[in-house]
């Protein structure tokens, strides 16, 4: 088996005294979606956090390209080419919206077999996001939540990203934005990247993924195929829905 | 006045407000991205003064004065980012309070630095060349060189926008100052846009402080008169905003303008010399706006800091074993006057490090459970001690009732300034217990007739048995016990969970019914009665008092004595207060260059224990298995 691109092993969080995870191990490989649902509180932005640095109190390894960036700062495992996109989108609400694009941008980059990856200008990203193109100039303060979210990706893919941790881009956004980041990510699996995408929503995730670990209480339960995942209502009462 | 008295007075005003916007632009900035609040930014100002002094001496010529003032600005600049690089870099994951201890330290070691280097006279730097005739403007001659301040103030404004809305580093800048974690996750190496900030902030002090040596003499007062107006400009502008530093400055310095101005008014039943009131009217300023716009003229509610420290530890009841090491080590002190009867010293010694630990208890009562980080706790050891004083000067009132009025008055005081204050949070409460400060101060030192100016009030010794040294030191001993454990009692009550609560998080306590702005108010009326007592025994203890008591100075030692022991611990500020009243005493005593030996400890000692001392005594113990 080919190596996988992110491989995470035994890791674990703690906020203050509080343990958030416990020994996770999961990987994605190249070009892969794979999905990590949970309910609120299962540790999925924690997981996320953790992989990109941001959580201090942090164990474990996280191997990307196989090269372990568990203990890196936050711009280093950004510069490696690990994108990542918030679920509280931490827009930066003073800057346009060109200036926000400006703040994620980094060389280009290219796959460890020398592949180029995908290249993102704000034309680009433009046409992806045909809404964003109508207000570069307006304030991020100043944008819907459905326009933030747009924004959020297009920023994180300006840094030209081999793999993108999407934390729940469906959540709290309107329906028909809802559907636009599922054909963003089908999009962005067609150009080669990897996703590793948190979601509570089993409709959006069903629509995406390739692969899903469901997490509770900071632990992996079950791990499989998504066709397996709908096929098993049992699972999805125990671990997803409210 | 007349009218145009008026208008040359408001130009004079302008080219003093170039040179404070100069300052508070830098500190603005840094404070903005590195959420480090740079007391030693007065003493970077200072360092330009001196810098461009000897530039423009040495030198001499045109070269030497307008090259000197550039090649300050870079230097400076240079001498900032060796601050960041070599110290904050490694203390930005510290609690935010500890940062200040490090800049504080910074400030001593610069001005012995300058002391060194410079000697303490003050220098007056030769006239701008080019500049050195003056203008006529409505009747009266402007130094041309105040013309040119004028129009720099404006300039640099003009600048600093066109780089923060034109320049990468501009918009990096924005928006690390909106969410500098965010920023590192999208790539960027925050070390070094934080080292540019700090760079370019201390340069543009650098150069305000150069811009200076044609109108005052470098001294070594400068650094902590210039962090005083830098703050105040900031505070009112609104922190991080460029153009309301602008606005700020121009507004106080147009306020001590017209103050020097008007001069003496005679309003027939009191005379006013209105000149004197530079020094309260910035700080007034300061608590109007901040009273009506608490974030300042044009800035905005802080964004909650994403921290990244560990979160606040609860505080815990003193274990057995530490109860029994306070109950001997307070036999032990009650024995002190048996044991030092060789050395009159120690007692005395003895008699300063209970006061200060009364201080830094009272302080550390609400900087650590209640989060309010007051930088103006002297103004209630000022009245505690001026209360006392002047009380038993003037009306001759008995020892134990000037001692019991003493925290009356300060809690009076305390209630009045802590209404105020509990509206505000974070760097801006911080800033307005300053001011509160400042005003007493000055109405301490500006009162001449009835507290005795700056010559203070002397001649205040208690009476038989109590001016013997021991009997002194035996009450002193036995209050500061009682202040201890009755601070320690309000915290483990109802009240004291109350106000960590709302530290903690003033919105949930809200939601179960604690009045959070109340509970602060009382926390800050019983710190700054508790530290009344403090003023109280000094001004009995030393037998005079001076302004000098409760200057800034006195906050700020207060602040790194609670630092110093740890904010997180109880014992802390007695641990604190203890060693630093002993080293200051000790280390005074040896060297001319005593601020310096201090700041380097102080460096020290917040590098190597971020905790504070009782803190890292504490994890090693439970490190070492004591937890139990």
């Amino acid at each position: 088996m080919t190596q996988p691109m992110l491989a995470v092993e035994n890791l674990s969080a703690w906020y203050g005294a509080a343990r958030i995870l416990y020994d996770l191990n999961f990987e994605v490989g190249r070009g892969e979606v794979v999905a990590l649902m949970g309910r609120n509180g299962a540790g999925k932005s924690t997981t996320m956090k953790t992989i990109m640095g941001l959580i201090a109190q942090r164990q474990g390894k996280v191997a990307f390209n196989g090269a372990d960036i568990s203990r890196l700062e936050p711009y280093e495992i950004a510069r490696s080419g690990l994108g990542f996109t918030p679920e509280d989108r931490r827009i930066f609400s003073d800057l346009t919206v060109m200036e926000n694009l400006d703040i994620g941008r980094q060389p280009a980059r290219s796959f460890p077999d020398g592949q180029p990856a995908p290249l993102w200008t704000p034309e680009r990203l433009f046409a992806l996001f045909p809404n964003l193109a109508e207000m570069p100039n307006r304030p991020g303060g100043r944008m819907s939540g459905g326009e933030q979210q747009m924004l959020t990706v297009a920023r994180t893919l300006m840094g030209n990203p081999l793999l993108v941790l999407l934390d729940e881009p469906s959540e709290g956004v309107a329906p028909l934005i809802v559907e636009q980041m599922a054909n963003t990510i089908i999009e962005l699996k067609k150009e080669g990247l990897s996703i590793l995408l948190s979601e509570q929503n089993i409709q959006f995730a069903q629509l995406v993924s390739d692969r899903v670990y469901v997490l509770e209480k900071g632990q992996i339960r079950w791990q499989g195929t998504m066709t397996q995942l709908s096929a098993s209502p049992d699972i999805q009462r125990t671990y997803l829905t409210v | 006045m007349t009218l145009n008295a008026f208008l040359f007075q408001v130009l004079n005003g302008l080219s003093s407000a170039s040179g404070l916007f100069l300052i508070a632009a830098g500190l603005s900035l840094i404070f903005g991205v590195t959420r480090i609040v740079n007391l030693a930014h007065g003493s970077l100002y200072m360092l330009g003064t001196y810098i461009a002094y000897s530039f423009a001496t040495k030198l001499g010529g045109a070269f030497g004065f307008w090259g000197g003032i550039l090649a300050t600005a870079l230097i400076v600049g240079v001498i900032g980012a060796l601050i960041e690089v070599v110290l904050l870099r490694r203390i930005y994951r510290a609690p935010e309070l500890f940062q200040l201890l490090a800049t504080f330290a910074l400030v001593l070691v610069i001005n012995d630095a300058a002391l060194w280097l410079w000697g303490p006279s003050d220098l007056l730097g030769p006239r701008a060349p080019g500049f050195r005739g003056a203008i006529e403007v409505l009747g009266r001659r402007l130094p041309s060189y105040d013309l040119l301040l004028i129009v720099i103030g404006p300039l640099v404004l003009l600048l600093l926008h066109v780089i923060l809305a034109r320049t990468r580093f501009g918009r990096l800048v924005r928006a690390a100052t909106q969410d500098r974690e965010m920023v590192g996750a999208l790539g960027v190496n925050q070390a070094i846009l934080f080292t540019s900030v700090f760079a370019l902030g201390a340069a543009l002090a650098g150069l305000g402080g150069a811009l200076q040596i044609a109108r005052e003499p470098a001294n070594l007062a400068m650094d902590l008169t210039a962090l005083g107006d830098a703050f105040v400009v900031v505070v009112v502008g609104g922190m991080g905003s460029i153009p309301g530093a602008y606005l700020a400055a121009v507004i106080i310095a147009e306020v001590k303008a017209l103050c020097v101005g008007i001069g003496v008014v005679d309003f027939g039943f009191v005379t006013i010399n209105f000149s004197k009131f530079t020094l309260v009217a910035e700080f007034l300023v300061m608590a109007i706006v901040l009273i009506a716009r608490p974030y300042g003229l044009l800035g905005k509610a802080q964004a909650a800091v994403r921290s990244i420290a560990e979160p606040e530890e609860p505080i815990r009841p003193a274990t057995p074993l530490l109860k029994a090491l306070g109950v001997a080590i307070f036999a032990l002190l009650l024995c002190l006057p048996l044991l030092a009867q060789g050395s009159p010293y120690l007692l005395v010694l003895g008699i300063d490090v209970l006061i200060a630990v009364i201080f830094a208890a009272s302080l550390h009562f609400i900087m650590g459970p209640g989060g309010m980080h007051s930088f103006g706790h002297a103004a209630y050891f000022g009245l505690g001690a001026y209360g006392a004083a002047l009380l038993a000067k003037w009306l001759g009132v008995p020892f134990g009732i000037a001692l019991v009025a003493a925290p009356l008055l300060a809690l009076a005081g305390a209630l009045l300034f802590g209404w105020f204050a509990v509206r505000l949070s974070g760097v801006y409460l911080a800033m307005l217990t300053l001011a509160f400060a400042q005003i007493v101060w000055a109405a301490v030192f500006q009162w001449e007739g009835f507290t005795g100016g700056s010559n203070g009030v002397i001649g205040v010794w208690p009476p038989p048995p109590f001016d013997r040294s021991w009997v002194f030191f035996l009450l002193t001993l036995i209050i500061a016990a009682a202040a201890v454990l009755l601070l320690r009692r309000f915290l483990f009550a109802p009240f004291g969970y109350a106000m960590r609560a709302g530290r903690d998080s003033t919105l949930r306590a809200e939601a179960i019914g604690i009045d959070v702005k109340r509970v602060h108010w009382l926390g800050f009326a019983i710190a700054g009665c508790v530290c009344g007592v403090a003023g109280g025994l000094f001004a009995f203890a030393k037998g005079s008092i001076s302004p000098e008591t409760i200057h800034i100075n006195r906050s700020i030692d207060g602040l790194v004595m609670v630092l110093l022991g740890g904010v997180q611990t109880l014992t802390g500020p007695i641990v604190g207060a203890s060693v630093f009243a002993m080293l200051q005493d000790t280390v005074m005593r040896q060297t001319e260059y005593w601020r310096a030996l201090m700041g380097a400890i102080i460096l020290v000692l917040v590098l190597a224990f971020p905790q504070g001392i009782a803190g890292a005594i504490g994890s090693l113990w439970r490190k070492l298995g004591g937890r139990a």
